[in-house]
């Protein structure tokens, strides 16, 4: 039964407010261990009490129909990191909740198997007491030799903070969704070429044995069979039947991406580069799926060197072999591509979840400032595509109506899910789903739900046997597009129809009984399923045949109709659908007592279908909705959201939004004692999203640039010449060392464009005055060759472009600096210990500077005189007294915020496209020698 | 050593705070020409010539025609019977072809390849809507590149410059000669043209290699070995001469260094250049500022740069720019001495690692003067250092900026850093009006 601590996470979605408050960990920049002495483990945050791993990792596990549950490999390929978890219990676990049918078969009516292509179906998942918490992502791969043609398999990304899957859920779900697409291509791709090879072996087959048959007849003219007759006319009809069933799968699956592609929200997996286009010939590339290519040219192509053998007609069991291991499945190529990708998601979730909230805001506020933000910030991640999940609802806005109630639901449409017992052993009907639902167009969900069989029970009642054995309890926290798969016998459907009390909600409930086990399931969410085309045709009678090439946005698919849609047959399709909903809820409802859980969105209409329950808001919104107003953007804003209906949307809808984002990233010295802000692993997060190499190399610039200012008392006109634009050059013998520096001080550099810094760590030759143009900031070789008195001929000659920093004489030559931004950017004395910090630090300031210098050049009246009349000496005096008196600047901190202003002058008024000829600025004033 | 007056770091005068970089030549460029009043033309010894958009650095056309370096280079700006003015440039090359040019749309008009020697300059006389090119001969073709009439074979040494004069007459430098034709139409307004040799002027002893029409009277020459002649430009006698300027013995109390025993190649009349009043000569490493009224040498630099000025010009503020080998560009400004300068103050570090300018001191630029005449002098107020090797010519666009280029094959536009700053203001509040970012979005 439910177990205590089971029970707590069902209770907390009550407080929400003190979930608020217990939420993000501490970054590890502001923990102070509170016994420093103690020693390894005392400090009380270092894990969470229970888990067994020390950081997260990726595991992926198979249902395999020989061995049962499970794993396969996990990322990182590393012992140390499972620890002493239990890998294969947790694959029991993980597994054990699949409800998608992903069940192929012989469905009734039906003379051929059909491939259901389902959805994955993605859950979160937490084994309170392994302390696992995971994101489980359930997908199916297809196989000729497996039962059903298909294996099922999942990958889980698995922590031991709930709220960091929670949080991160989207994110993650979009992750593990390209790698899981980029499996299932593969094994599409892996699958077509299988079933050639048993079409021609079958094939062979036949014409043997038709021979065969001829010989014997032309043999026997007793003029009855012999029953070695028969049994040849047996075989020979058989293998007939099966080539029909192999050729309508090979149908099936070339069909596929064409299917797929009427959905607006499939993105075929494509591959960088042309290897497996390599792999396969010259013919076309399976995974391309062109749709200006229609079924002419064969997708999927032959394999010349093949020879088909004498097969039986009646394939072996499947314990008799040996199953195909993963890699076989979906192609090498895409199998490593899967893999990087997997990498990758390990990378980008490491790290406690503060940090990916933190990055995750300052990501999406980085991204308004499409004015300022290249200057000191890697612009490149943020060209990178945004998680989608923002923009749903604006989307969505913009074509229905500007409805507050919209927004406001978008943040996290609530779907609850409830179950009750579960019944692994009885066989008849071992799990019943229900779901509620009265959205019109919830039938083609049913239709894959009718498209079970009874087959699909004994695969499923053989699943949940192997995973449900124990007493242990598993919490499923929620999920995302499983109603897809949910399972459902046939009988139910003809079930008596009861108006449904929860109508006007769109909500769908699942349930699954289960006996001793206790099983939770908190949410689920519905998705719609991909039916194909042909299997649609041949259930005329039991499927709603609503297009649905209307509104077919997938964020738009559940959308509930405020008004009833009593005008079309749909309706009475739907109506039923959730009838039989309810009258299943009616059967068991009761056993529940969590059936439907408070919800303080009670009464809204959600319309986005993939929200998820109990995935906290998102953190970057508020961001978004705040900023907008403010800042000219270019990037147009789509669906014509204004800034006061953003204001509204921010203050009402978000309100707790916000907050609690804010909350998480702020305050979070008051989270010390949660046990779930005790980040999983203490290695630092990566500072943005799939940048890692970036934070190793912040961390280490700003390390080398705390030493730089400590140890050099001229660090201050050194950082002025690279904020005022003034080329910097290190010189030095030793590359190392100057290397080193250049590090160090590139953090002070001003990018110049989008490009990349304007930083050139090493040069030997001698230096030119297009390279003052390019590079603010050069490491230069001193040598003692002829070529070396070249290169300081070079200095000397444009002495005046230059600042020279001489790293092994200790000198520097450059402007005087007398201002003070400097000093605060760069104090000696600073109690800043660590390189990231430090680094912080210096964006802060340097995020200041950009301010000022976007005030500068984006005010009017400071550049252009007001009236007609007025000179440009008053103009000019007006500029100087907003720098000096505006925005307190003083000496050459007005240099700085000029060059500043000058860098977004320049990329402001750049045509795209044009990269612009680079120009070079610069002052005619004294250079001062400067010694240690 | 030399004593070359250095300025220092800190140069309040000089405006240009901004330089663009234009890349495209693969050789020497020697020729900018000015087409209107934004673009310019560069041509060099690759044979290629760009057109350049002075504001913004743009290249404009990349035209290739020319199979040898550019010997010389002329704007024609034409006038069509439909008023249309059309902007060519007029090249002419060591593949001893001439191409006629349209700047607009970047094509080749014409070309003329019917020569015997290379051309070695061209001069276009806007009055007569005619241009004359100068090689082993010289001849005279309509905009059409009609040729319309030439001299016979002059020399194996080919015209080295020509000049305009009034009364459809040209003046012509051949060697030592100079040699003064008359251009005249046949009287029956059919489209016959005759040129003649009008007179042989013989008074210099070296090759001239300088020549310029200071106004309607009078026309200035110069010399290899530093002889500088002003000439009468109606009766084509010689008004003056200085033949011995850079000599010192003539101010004996500067620079006792400079001795008679100057190689030619110092004393050489590089460029000239006029106002008015003054005709500016760059001889050797020095400039000159010879007052044509008062008929003598007024002020003078007598080493402006560390060598050869290659070219000088006249800038309508008093200002002065020159240009020299050693890969300098100069601002000099003509001033009225009221007292003895003060010595410029040296700024800046220039010796820290013991190259530069090490043991050059500053050079007090007085040259000190008869008693009883106003004294004037150059005053060093700005140098451009941007290029690695010799500075050829330089374009003056005024406010846009002036155009340098270089044997270091590339093109600086030097530009005025704060207009360019409220430029780029202007333009981005233009912008920004125009994507309507200036609207309070409601």
């Amino acid at each position: 039964m439910i177990s205590a601590p089971d029970v707590v996470a069902f209770t907390r979605e009550e407080e929400l407010e003190d979930d608020l408050y217990r939420e993000p960990p501490l970054p590890e920049e502001y923990s102070v261990p509170l016994f420093p002495f103690a020693g390894q483990g005392a400090n009380p945050w270092a894990k969470v009490a229970g888990s067994k791993f020390t950081r997260d990792f990726i595991l992926i596990s198979e249902f395999s129909e020989q061995v049962g549950p499970q794993p396969l490999l996990t990322i990182p390929d590393d012992a140390k990191v499972s620890g002493t978890f239990d890998l294969n219990y947790f694959s029991l676990r993980i597994m054990s909740v699949d409800y998608q049918a992903s069940f192929v078969g012989h469905p009734p009516g039906s003379a051929y198997p059909k491939l259901n292509f389902v959805e994955d179906s993605k859950v979160v998942l937490g084994d309170s007491k392994e302390g696992a918490f995971a994101y489980v992502h359930h997908l199916t791969l297809y196989d000729l030799e497996a039962r059903g043609f298909v294996r099922p398999f999942c990958m889980a990304y698995i922590s031991a903070d709930e709220h960091k899957i929670m949080q991160q859920f989207q994110e993650l779900s979009a992750e593990f969704s390209k790698a899981s697409e980029c499996l299932k291509t593969g094994n599409r791709k892996a699958f077509a070429n299988e079933l050639e090879k048993k079409l021609k072996d079958l094939d062979y087959t036949r014409t043997v044995l038709h021979n065969e048959t001829e010989q014997q007849k032309k043999a026997n003219d007793k003029g009855y069979y012999t029953t070695q007759a028969i049994e040849k006319a047996n075989e020979l009809a058989s293998v007939e039947k099966s080539i029909i069933e192999h050729q309508d799968l090979l149908r099936q699956i070339r069909s596929y991406p064409y299917r797929k592609l009427k959905d607006s929200e499939f993105h075929p997996y494509e591959p960088e580069c042309a290897l497996d286009r390599a792999d396969v010939g010259s013919d076309q590339d399976p995974t391309a799926s062109d749709p200006a290519e229609p079924g002419e040219t064969p997708l999927y192509t032959h394999v010349p060197s093949y020879t088909p053998k004498l097969i039986k007609a009646k394939s072996a069991k499947c314990f008799d072999k040996k199953l195909k291991t993963l890699e076989e499945l979906c192609d090498v190529y895409f199998f490593t591509q899967t893999l990087d990708q997997l990498h990758h998601i390990e990378r980008t979730f490491r790290g406690d979840v503060c940090y990916l909230l933190t990055e995750q805001i300052s990501r999406a506020l980085l991204k308004q400032q499409s004015v300022t933000n290249f200057l000191f910030e890697d612009v490149s991640f943020l060209d990178e595509k945004p998680p989608e999940k923002q923009y749903r609802g604006c989307q969505g806005l913009g074509q229905d109506t500007m409805d507050e109630k919209c927004l406001e639901e978008s943040l996290a449409p609530k779907v609850v899910i409830s179950l009750g017992s579960y019944k692994s052993s009885v066989e008849c009907v071992p799990i019943k789903m229900e779901q509620e639902m009265e959205d019109s167009e919830e039938p083609k969900m049913s239709e894959s739900v009718m498209s079970e069989h009874q087959e699909t029970l004994d695969y499923l009642d053989a699943d949940i046997k192997g995973s449900i054995s124990s007493g242990e309890s598993i919490e499923v926290l929620g999920t995302e597009k499983s109603g897809s798969g949910l399972t459902k016998s046939e009988s139910q459907a003809s079930l008596p129809v009861i108006p449904s009390p929860q109508a006007g909600r769109s909500k769908v409930g699942s349930r699954r009984t289960v006996s001793e086990d206790s099983i939770e399931v908190l949410s689920t969410c519905p998705s719609e399923s991909l039916i194909p085309e042909d299997f649609k045709a041949s259930y005329p009678s039991a499927i709603n045949e609503e297009p649905y090439a209307d509104d077919n946005e997938g964020g738009l698919r559940f959308t509930p109709r405020l008004t009833p849609p009593g005008d079309d047959g749909q309706d009475d399709v739907s109506k039923q659908e959730s009838l039989v909903q309810v009258d299943a809820a009616c059967c068991i409802g009761k056993e529940s007592p969590n059936f439907l859980e408070p919800l303080p969105e009670l009464g809204q209409k959600p319309c986005e279908e993939d929200g998820v329950v109990r995935i906290p808001p998102q953190p970057s919104r508020p961001a978004e909705q705040g900023l907008r107003g403010g800042f000219p953007s270019h990037e147009g804003l789509s669906a014509g959201l204004l800034p006061y209906e953003l204001d509204s949307r921010y203050l009402t809808g978000s309100r707790e939004v916000s907050k609690s984002s804010l909350d998480e990233c702020s305050d979070s010295t008051s989270y010390i004692s949660s046990a779930a802000s005790t980040c999983s692993d203490r290695t630092p997060s990566p500072a943005h999203l799939g940048c890692a190499a970036g934070e190793r190399h912040r961390k280490r610039a700003g390390q080398n640039a705390l030493r730089f200012i400590r140890q050099y008392p001229f660090a201050h006109p050194a950082i002025y010449s690279l904020l005022s634009g003034r080329t910097l050059v290190v010189l030095g013998e030793d590359e190392a060392m100057v290397k080193k520096l250049v590090t160090a001080l590139s953090i002070f550099v001003p990018n110049c464009g989008v490009y990349a810094k304007p930083v050139k760590h090493w040069v030997t030759s001698a230096l030119h005055l297009v390279d003052f143009q390019k590079w603010k900031l050069i490491g230069l070789q001193r040598a003692v060759s002829p070529g070396g008195v070249n290169v300081l001929h070079a200095l000397s000659r444009y002495s005046r472009y230059l600042s020279i920093l001489d790293a092994d004489s200790k000198t520097l030559r450059c402007p005087l600096y007398k201002g003070s931004v400097v000093a605060r950017l760069a104090d000696h004395r600073t109690q800043i210990k660590r390189g990231s910090t430090y680094y912080m630090h210096v964006q802060s300031i340097l995020t200041q500077l950009c301010s000022k210098a976007f005030l500068f050049a984006f005010c009017h009246h400071l550049h252009l005189p007001i009236s007609e009349r007025e000179s440009e000496e008053s103009v000019v005096n007006r500029r100087m007294n907003f720098l000096k008196l505006q925005l307190g600047l003083a000496n050459e901190d007005i240099k700085i915020v000029q060059y500043l202003a000058e860098l977004l002058k320049l990329h402001y008024i750049q045509e795209p496209g044009q990269g612009g000829i680079p120009l070079l600025r610069f002052d005619y004033v004294p250079s001062f020698l400067y010694k240690i | 050593k030399s004593s070359v007056q250095t300025i220092g770091e800190e140069q309040i005068q000089n405006p240009y705070t901004e330089l663009l970089v234009l890349k495209g030549h693969q050789d020497i460029v020697r020729f900018l020409v000015q087409i209107d009043d934004y673009r310019f033309a560069s041509a060099g010894d690759d044979g290629i010539v760009f057109l350049w958009n002075a504001q913004t650095g743009e290249k404009l056309f990349e035209l290739h025609g020319h199979t040898h370096k550019i010997t010389a280079i002329a704007p024609f700006s034409s006038s069509d019977i439909t008023e249309e003015r059309t902007d060519l440039i007029i090249t002419a090359s060591a593949d001893r072809t001439v191409i006629v040019w349209d700047c607009t749309s970047g094509r080749q008009v014409q070309k003329v390849s019917c020569f015997h020697s290379t051309v070695k300059c061209l001069t276009v006389l806007q009055r007569l809507n005619v241009w004359l090119s100068g090689g082993s001969d010289l001849c005279v073709w309509n905009q059409k590149l009609d040729l319309l009439c030439k001299t016979s074979h002059l020399t194996d040494a080919g015209i080295s410059a020509l000049v305009e004069l009034p009364k459809n007459c040209v003046a012509a430098a051949v060697g030592k000669e100079l040699i003064i034709f008359r251009l005249s139409a046949s009287n029956n307004g059919s489209e016959v043209w005759n040129i003649l040799e009008v007179k042989r002027l013989l008074d210099h002893q070296d090759n001239i290699s300088s020549l310029v029409s200071v106004n309607d009277l009078t026309f200035v020459t110069g010399s290899h070995i530093g002889e500088l002649i002003v000439w009468d430009a109606l009766e084509w006698t010689k008004q003056a001469s200085e033949c011995n300027f850079w000599d010192s013995s003539v101010h004996p109390d500067v620079q006792p260094e400079i001795k008679l025993s100057q190689s030619p190649h110092e004393t050489s009349v590089q460029h000239l250049t006029s106002d008015e009043e003054c005709v500016f000569a760059a001889v050797g490493k020095g400039i000159y500022v010879y007052n044509l009224q008062m008929k003598r040498v007024i002020a003078c630099q007598r080493t402006a740069h560390d060598s050869s000025v290659l070219h000088i010009e006249k800038l309508p503020n008093r200002q002065l720019i020159s240009c020299s080998e050693d890969g300098s560009v100069r601002i000099w400004e003509l001033r009225q001495k009221q007292q003895l300068p003060a010595e410029p103050v040296p700024t800046g570090f220039f010796n820290m690692w013991g190259f530069g300018r090490a043991s050059k001191q500053a050079n007090q630029a007085a040259k000190k003067m008869q008693e009883n005449t106003p004294m004037y002098f150059l005053e060093l107020v700005g140098d451009l250092i941007g290029h690695s090797s010799a500075v050829q010519m330089f374009l003056y666009f005024g406010e846009l900026g002036l155009a340098t280029c270089s044997a270091d094959h590339l093109i600086i536009l030097w530009k005025d850093g704060e207009r360019e700053s409220s430029l780029r203001s202007l333009t981005l509040f233009k912008k920004l009006a125009q994507n309507g970012d200036l609207q309070l979005k409601i």
